[in-house]
C-alpha cells in the first residue's frame, strides 16, 4: 500500500516489477491516496507526504501480533518478516502453551513456560542459539 | 472476497471503514485532549483497524477491505511510492 493511484500501481507492476517478479506481483497493491490509512495506522509520515515503511503482522482474529516502522531509506528483511510469522503461527498452533526464543526458526527448540522453567531457562536454552541458523 | 471495481476519472484512494475509527480528521472537541493524544496509535494485541481501500491485482482494478481477510494471515505492508529504489 502507498499514497500511489491504482493506475500508477498498475504501470510499476507491468513495466518494472514483473520484470523482477515471474507473472507480476501476486497480492493486491492497495492506494491510500489521502494516507487516512496510513495516519490510522501511525504509518504516515507528514513532512513528506508519504508512507514510512510500516509492516503489520495481522492474525486470523484480525489481531496485531507485530509491526514494524522503517524510515524510507533502509530496506526491510523480508526473511525477518517471514521468519516472524512462522513464529506467530506456531504459537498460535500450541495454543499458547510454547514459546519462541530468540532466533528461533522453524525446527528449532522451542520454551514451554511453566514452573518447572522458572530459573531453567538456562539448562533448555544457552545465548548462542539466538545467533545459529 | 475482492469485488472488481468500475474506474472513472477520479483518483480514488482507501479509508477507514468506520470513519470515528479516523480520530485525526475530527474536529478538536475536547479541549483536554491535544492533537497528540488524538492520534491513534496501533498497539500489539489490539485489532487492526479496518480500512477499505482500491488496489490493482493481476490486471484487475478491485476493491479491498481488510476485514474480509480476517480468518487468514495478513501481512500489510505500507512503502513510500511506486518507482522508488529501495
Amino acid at each position: 500500500m502507498s499514497i500511489d493511484s491504482v493506475f500508477v500501481h498498475k504501470m510499476w507492476n507491468d513495466n518494472e516489477l514483473s520484470k523482477m517478479v515471474d507473472g507480476g506481483v501476486p497480492f493486491p497493491m492497495l492506494s491510500d491516496a489521502s494516507g487516512k490509512i496510513g495516519r490510522l495506522y501511525g504509518v504516515f509520515n507528514e513532512e513528506a507526504g508519504v508512507e514510512n515503511r510500516g509492516r503489520f503482522i495481522i492474525d486470523p482474529d484480525g489481531i496485531i501480533q507485530g509491526y514494524e516502522v522503517l524510515m524510507p531509506p533502509v530496506g526491510r528483511n523480508f526473511n525477518e518478516t517471514i521468519r516472524q510469522l512462522q513464529a506467530f503461527q506456531y504459537v498460535r498452533k500450541s495454543k499458547g502453551t510454547e514459546a519462541t526464543p530468540a532466533g528461533w526458526k522453524p525446527g528449532k527448540k522451542t520454551l514451554k513456560p511453566g514452573p518447572d522453567l522458572v530459573g531453567n531457562v538456562w539448562k533448555e536454552w544457552q545465548t548462542k542459539m539466538a545467533f545459529e541458523d | 472476497m475482492t469485488e472488481e471495481m468500475a474506474v472513472g476519472c477520479t483518483r480514488p484512494g482507501g479509508g477507514p471503514v468506520d470513519e470515528t475509527q479516523n480520530l485525526t480528521d475530527k474536529p478538536e472537541t475536547d479541549p483536554n485532549t491535544t492533537p497528540k493524544e488524538i492520534k491513534q496509535m496501533i498497539q500489539v494485541g489490539h485489532k487492526a483497524p479496518d480500512f477499505s481501500a482500491p488496489g490493482y491485482q493481476q490486471g484487475k482494478f478491485i476493491d479491498v477491505k481488510l476485514s474480509n481477510y480476517f480468518g487468514k494471515w495478513v501481512l500489510l505492508c505500507l512503502y513510500p511510492g511506486d518507482f522508488t529504489f529501495v
